[in-house]
C-alpha cells in the first residue's frame, strides 16, 4: 500500500534532500571531530538535520529511517540542552557516521528502485546506549536540567502507543479542522504529516478520517468537510493554533478549545463534536498573511535553488536553437542589399543578449568539485583510525568547475587511489620518523584545467613504487610486452594499471584483491578520461587522472579547411606562424618540416591528413598552427583562422565512436550560427 | 497517476503497432516501422567528419543534438544523387542510437498487418540483409527496413573490406 503514496517526483525530491543533509550532516561531522568537539551550533546543525530527516522519512513511510533518526535526534536534543561535559566525541562521531552510512546505503537502495529495508534495531540499542551511558556520566548535569527534558520525553512518546503516553488530567483537548487549499493534490499525505508533526506536542490524537493511508477515499473526505483533529495536550491555546496555522496549503482553519472532562471525552470525538462548542473560526486572511510573512522569511534566507539537470539539458538545447533562429533573421538572404540602419541595430542588441544568455546557460551546469573532494575526507578519516596511520589530507584548487556529468564518474576512482595511497602508500610513523619524514603523511588531492582537460592529481608523500617489485610481479603475471631494458620509468610504473595486478601480498579491508587499479581505469574511460602515474622511490607517488570537459567549455580557436571548420583548444596552440619568413625543411622520406627560430617542426596538412578538398594547398598562402601536446610540437597547417570563441565540448554521437576512432577529433562543438565544427585532439596527431 | 501514464502509454504503443512511413529511394518503395521514427527533416547542411564509410555524410545539429547522418542509398550501394528540396531526412532513434536517414523522398504512412508481411525471399541473401519483410498493400509491394540491422550490421561490411 505504501509504495501508491510514494510518488515518483516526491521520491526524488526526499531522496535529494535528505542526501544533502547527509552530505551536510557528514562534514559537520568531521569538522568537529577534527576540533575534537562539538560546538552548540555544530549540536543544534545536527540536532535540525535529524529532525528534518526525521520528518520526511516518516512522510515517505521509511520507518526505519526516521526512528533512526529519531534516536540521533534524542541523542543530540540531550547534546545541546544538558551541555554535558565528559562526553567521549571520537565514539559519539563513529556511531552518527555509521547512522549516516546505514542512512547512505538505504537511499541507495531507494534510488536503485528497491525498498528500504535495512534493519536498525541494532544501530538504534547502540544510540540509545550511548544516550544512556552518556545520562549515567553525567547525572549532576542531568539533574539540573530535568525540567528542560519534558519536552523530550513527549517526543519520546512517539515511540509508545499515542493514546497512553500521558496521564490525561492534565492535558487541554482542542479540535481543529483543516481545510487544504483546492488543487493541493494528496490531501491524505498532507494530513499525515499534520498527524505525524503532532505527535512530538501532544499526549492524545483522534483525527477524521481516521483512514487516511488505507484508502484513496479519505482524499475526497477531507476536501469535502475538511481534516478534523481533536488533540489532548499540555500546550497552551496559542502554541497549539500557531501549529495548525503553519499547515502547508492551509486554506481555511476552525481551531476551538474543548471544554469537556474525562469522561465525556470518548463523546467528544471529532464527529460528535463538531460545531457543538463556541468556535473559533480563523479566516482565510489571516491564514494567509501569517503564511505570506513566513514565505518572505523564508526567500530572504535561500538564494540558492536545486533544478533538475534534464531541464538544464533542456534549456541549453533551446539555447542552440535560438542562436541559429537569430542567424537566421539577421543574415536572412531577403535582407541582402537593404540599407536597414535601425534593423541592424536592433540585430546587434539582439545578439549581444543571445550570447550573454548562451553563456550563462553553459556556466550553470558547471558544478565545483569541492562536494567530491569533501568526501574523500571521510574516507581518509576513516582509513587513518582503522589503520592507525596519521594521515592528512589537503585540498588544492577544488572550486575546479567540472560539468555536473563527469562529477558524477569521479569519485569511484579518487576513492579507489586514495585508499591505495593510505593502504600501500603511506608508511607506518616508525618507518616513517626512521627516513626522517614528519610523522604524519599527506595526501594531496589537487584539480587543475589544462586545455580541454581537467587535472585531477592525487599526491601522497608515501614509499612510492618499487620498480624491482612491479617488474618482478608483471614477469610473474606474463605482463611485459617488451624486453624490460626498453622500459622506461613511466612504463613500468602504468603496469600496475594492467588488470590482474596487484604488488601488495595481502588482501586488506581496502585494497590489495588485484582489481582496483584497473577499476579506475575503466571508470575513467567511461568518461573518455586517462590516469598515469609517476613516482620517486622514498619519496612519494603522483596519480595524475586527466578528465576531459565533456560538454564543459573550453577557449577554442576555430580554423577552416576547405569548407570544414575545426576548433583548436587555445590551450594548446603556443603560436601560429606564416612560411613567408620560415624556412620549409623536406627530409629524404618528403616529410615536410618548417624551421621556427632555429628549430624544425613536423608539418601535418589537415586537408591531406584528413583528404578535404581545399583550393590553398600551397604552404605560403595557408597559415600553420604550432600546437603542444606531451611536450612535443607540431604544425598544423590550415587555410585559415577564423577567430577565437568559448565553445561547449560535445561527444560525438555515440554511433560514430563505436564504429571507428577518427584520428586527432576529440569532439565537436556548435558555433554560434549553429554549423558544427570539430574538436581536434592534439595528442591524436602526435601519436601517428 | 502512473497507472493512467502507463496506460496511455501502452494505448499509444498499440496505435503504433502495424504503422509504417514508406519513402522512395529510385523506384522502389521502403518501409520502416513508425515507432522508431522521431522526425521528418529537409536536408540540413551536414558537417563532413573524416575517414568514416561513404554512406555516414557526416554530422547535423537538430536543435542542439547531434546527429550522424546516413545517406541510405549508398549505404544500398546505389549511385549518388544530389540532394534536392524532396530529399528528406528521417530521423529514427534506436537502441539510444540517433541516426538521420537521407531518403530521395517520403511517402506516406501505411497501415500493414502483420499477416500480409511475408519472410523475405531466401535467394539472394547477400543483398537483402537489410530487408526484415516484404508487406504487401494491395497491388504494391512495400520492403520493410530492419532498422536495426541498418544501424548496427557493420561488422560484415568492415570484413568485406579487409
Amino acid at each position: 500500500m505504501a509504495e501508491d503514496f510514494m510518488d515518483e517526483s516526491m521520491l526524488e525530491i526526499f531522496l535529494f534532500e535528505t542526501e544533502q543533509n547527509i552530505e551536510q550532516l557528514e562534514n559537520i561531522v568531521l569538522i568537529s571531530e577534527k576540533a575534537n568537539t562539538y560546538s552548540e551550533e555544530s549540536i543544534h546543525e545536527i540536532f535540525r538535520i535529524m529532525h528534518t530527516i526525521k520528518g520526511s522519512a516518516a512522510m515517505m513511510m521509511l520507518n526505519n529511517l526516521s526512528s533512526l533518526a529519531h534516536g540521533m535526534e534524542d541523542l543530540f536534543y540531550f547534546l545541546r540542552e544538558a551541555k554535558p561535559q565528559n562526553v567521549d566525541y571520537s565514539a559519539l562521531s563513529d556511531l552518527i557516521l555509521d547512522g549516516i552510512d546505514f542512512i547512505k546505503s538505504e537511499l541507495e537502495k531507494l534510488k536503485s528502485g528497491g525498498k528500504a529495508d535495512g534493519d536498525v534495531a541494532d544501530l538504534n540499542e547502540k544510540i540509545h546506549s550511548c544516550l544512556t551511558r552518556l545520562k549515567e556520566e553525567n547525572a549532576g548535569v542531568v539533574e539540573a536540567v530535568a525540567t528542560a527534558e519534558a519536552p523530550a520525553a513527549a517526543e519520546k512518546a512517539e515511540k509508545q502507543p499515542v493514546s497512553s503516553s500521558k496521564k490525561a488530567g492534565e492535558l487541554t483537548g482542542y479540535e481543529a479542522v483543516i481545510y487544504f487549499e483546492d488543487g493541493c493534490e494528496m490531501e491524505n499525505i498532507r494530513a499525515f504529516t499534520v498527524i505525524h508533526n503532532l505527535q512530538d506536542l501532544a499526549g492524545e490524537i483522534f483525527y477524521e478520517p481516521a483512514d487516511l493511508l488505507e484508502s484513496d477515499d479519505s482524499i475526497e473526505a477531507i476536501r469535502q468537510n475538511g481534516f478534523k483533529v481533536v488533540v489532548y495536550t499540555d500546550k497552551s491555546y496559542e502554541e497549539m493554533h500557531q501549529f495548525f496555522l503553519n499547515t502547508l496549503f492551509l486554506k481555511e482553519l476552525e481551531f476551538r478549545r474543548l471544554e469537556s472532562t474525562d469522561s465525556s471525552r470518548e463523546a467528544e470525538k471529532p464527529d460528535a463534536a463538531a460545531g457543538t462548542a463556541e468556535k473559533v473560526e480563523q479566516q482565510v486572511q489571516t491564514a494567509s498573511r501569517d503564511q505570506d510573512k513566513n514565505a518572505a522569511g523564508s526567500a530572504a534566507t535561500q538564494s540558492m535553488i536545486s533544478v533538475h539537470v534534464a531541464k538544464l539539458d533542456k534549456l541549453m538545447d533551446l539555447v542552440g536553437e535560438l542562436v541559429i533562429a537569430e542567424a537566421m533573421v539577421t543574415q536572412n538572404p531577403d535582407l541582402v542589399g537593404l540599407e536597414l540602419p535601425g534593423f541592424q541595430q536592433a540585430a546587434r542588441q539582439l545578439h549581444k543578449i543571445t550570447n550573454e544568455i548562451q553563456e550563462v546557460v553553459m556556466s550553470v551546469r558547471m558544478v565545483p568539485l569541492t562536494t567530491t573532494f569533501l568526501k574523500m575526507q571521510r574516507i581518509v578519516r576513516d582509513m587513518s583510525k582503522k589503520l592507525n596511520k596519521d594521515v592528512k589530507l589537503q585540498l588544492i584548487g577544488e572550486e575546479t568547475e567540472v560539468d555536473k556529468n563527469v562529477i558524477e564518474h569521479l569519485s569511484d576512482p579518487l576513492m579507489h587511489l586514495i585508499r591505495n595511497a593510505i593502504d600501500h602508500g603511506i608508511e607506518s610513523a616508525e618507518e616513517r620518523l626512521q627516513k626522517g619524514k614528519p610523522e604524519g603523511g599527506t595526501i594531496t588531492l589537487e584539480a587543475k584545467h589544462a586545455g580541454s582537460f581537467v587535472l585531477v592529481l592525487v599526491k601522497d608523500d608515501g614509499r612510492g613504487l618499487n620498480k624491482e617489485k612491479i617488474l618482478e610481479k608483471a614477469r610473474r603475471q606474463n605482463l611485459l610486452t617488451k624486453p624490460e631494458e626498453e622500459l622506461t620509468d613511466k612504463e613500468i610504473y602504468s603496469l600496475v594499471f594492467l588488470p590482474g595486478f596487484s604488488t601488495n601480498e595481502n588482501v586488506t579491508e581496502y585494497s590489495g584483491r588485484g582489481v582496483g587499479m584497473d577499476v579506475v581505469v575503466k571508470n575513467l574511460e567511461v568518461i573518455g578520461g586517462t590516469v598515469s602515474v609517476d613516482s620517486q622511490e622514498g619519496q612519494g607517488t603522483v596519480f595524475t587522472l586527466k578528465i576531459p570537459l565533456t560538454l564543459s567549455i573550453i577557449e577554442g580557436m576555430n580554423i577552416n579547411v576547405g569548407k570544414s571548420r575545426f576548433t583548436i583548444p587555445v590551450t594548446s596552440i603556443r603560436e601560429s606562424v606564416r612560411l613567408a619568413k620560415n624556412k620549409l625543411v623536406k627530409d629524404p622520406d618528403g616529410n615536410e618540416m618548417i624551421m621556427v627560430r632555429g628549430e624544425c617542426y613536423p608539418i601535418i596538412r589537415l586537408h591531406e591528413f584528413y583528404q578535404l578538398p581545399t583550393e590553398i594547398t600551397d604552404l605560403a598562402e595557408g597559415i600553420f598552427v604550432m600546437v603542444e601536446h606531451d611536450e612535443q610540437r607540431l604544425c598544423l597547417f590550415a587555410d585559415e583562422i577564423l577567430g577565437q570563441q568559448e565553445v561547449v565540448v560535445k561527444s560525438l554521437p555515440s554511433y560514430i565512436q563505436k564504429m571507428h576512432r577518427v584520428r586527432g577529433i576529440g569532439g565537436c562543438t556548435l558555433l554560434g550560427d549553429g554549423s558544427i565544427s570539430l574538436i581536434l585532439d592534439i595528442g591524436g596527431f602526435i601519436q601517428n | 497517476m502512473n497507472e493512467f501514464e502507463q496506460q496511455n502509454l501502452a494505448e499509444q504503443e498499440d496505435t503504433l503497432k502495424g504503422k509504417y512511413l514508406t519513402f522512395y529511394i529510385e523506384d522502389d518503395c521502403y518501409g520502416i516501422a513508425i515507432r522508431y521514427v522521431t522526425e521528418i527533416i529537409g536536408v540540413q547542411p551536414i558537417t563532413e567528419v573524416p575517414e568514416l564509410p561513404e554512406y555516414i555524410r557526416g554530422i547535423i545539429n537538430l536543435r542542439g543534438k547531434i546527429i550522424p547522418i546516413m545517406d541510405v542509398r549508398l549505404r544500398f550501394k546505389k549511385p549518388f544523387l544530389e540532394y534536392d528540396d524532396r530529399t528528406c531526412v528521417i530521423i529514427v532513434e534506436m537502441n539510444e542510437i540517433n541516426m538521420g536517414l537521407v531518403v530521395d523522398r517520403v511517402a506516406e504512412v501505411l497501415y500493414i498487418p502483420d499477416e500480409d508481411i511475408a519472410p523475405p525471399p531466401e535467394i539472394s541473401k547477400g543483398h537483402n540483409r537489410y530487408i526484415q519483410g516484404i508487406g504487401k498493400v494491395g497491388d504494391d509491394v512495400k520492403l520493410i527496413l530492419d532498422c536495426n540491422k541498418i544501424l548496427t550490421d557493420d561488422e560484415i561490411e568492415q570484413l568485406l573490406q579487409l
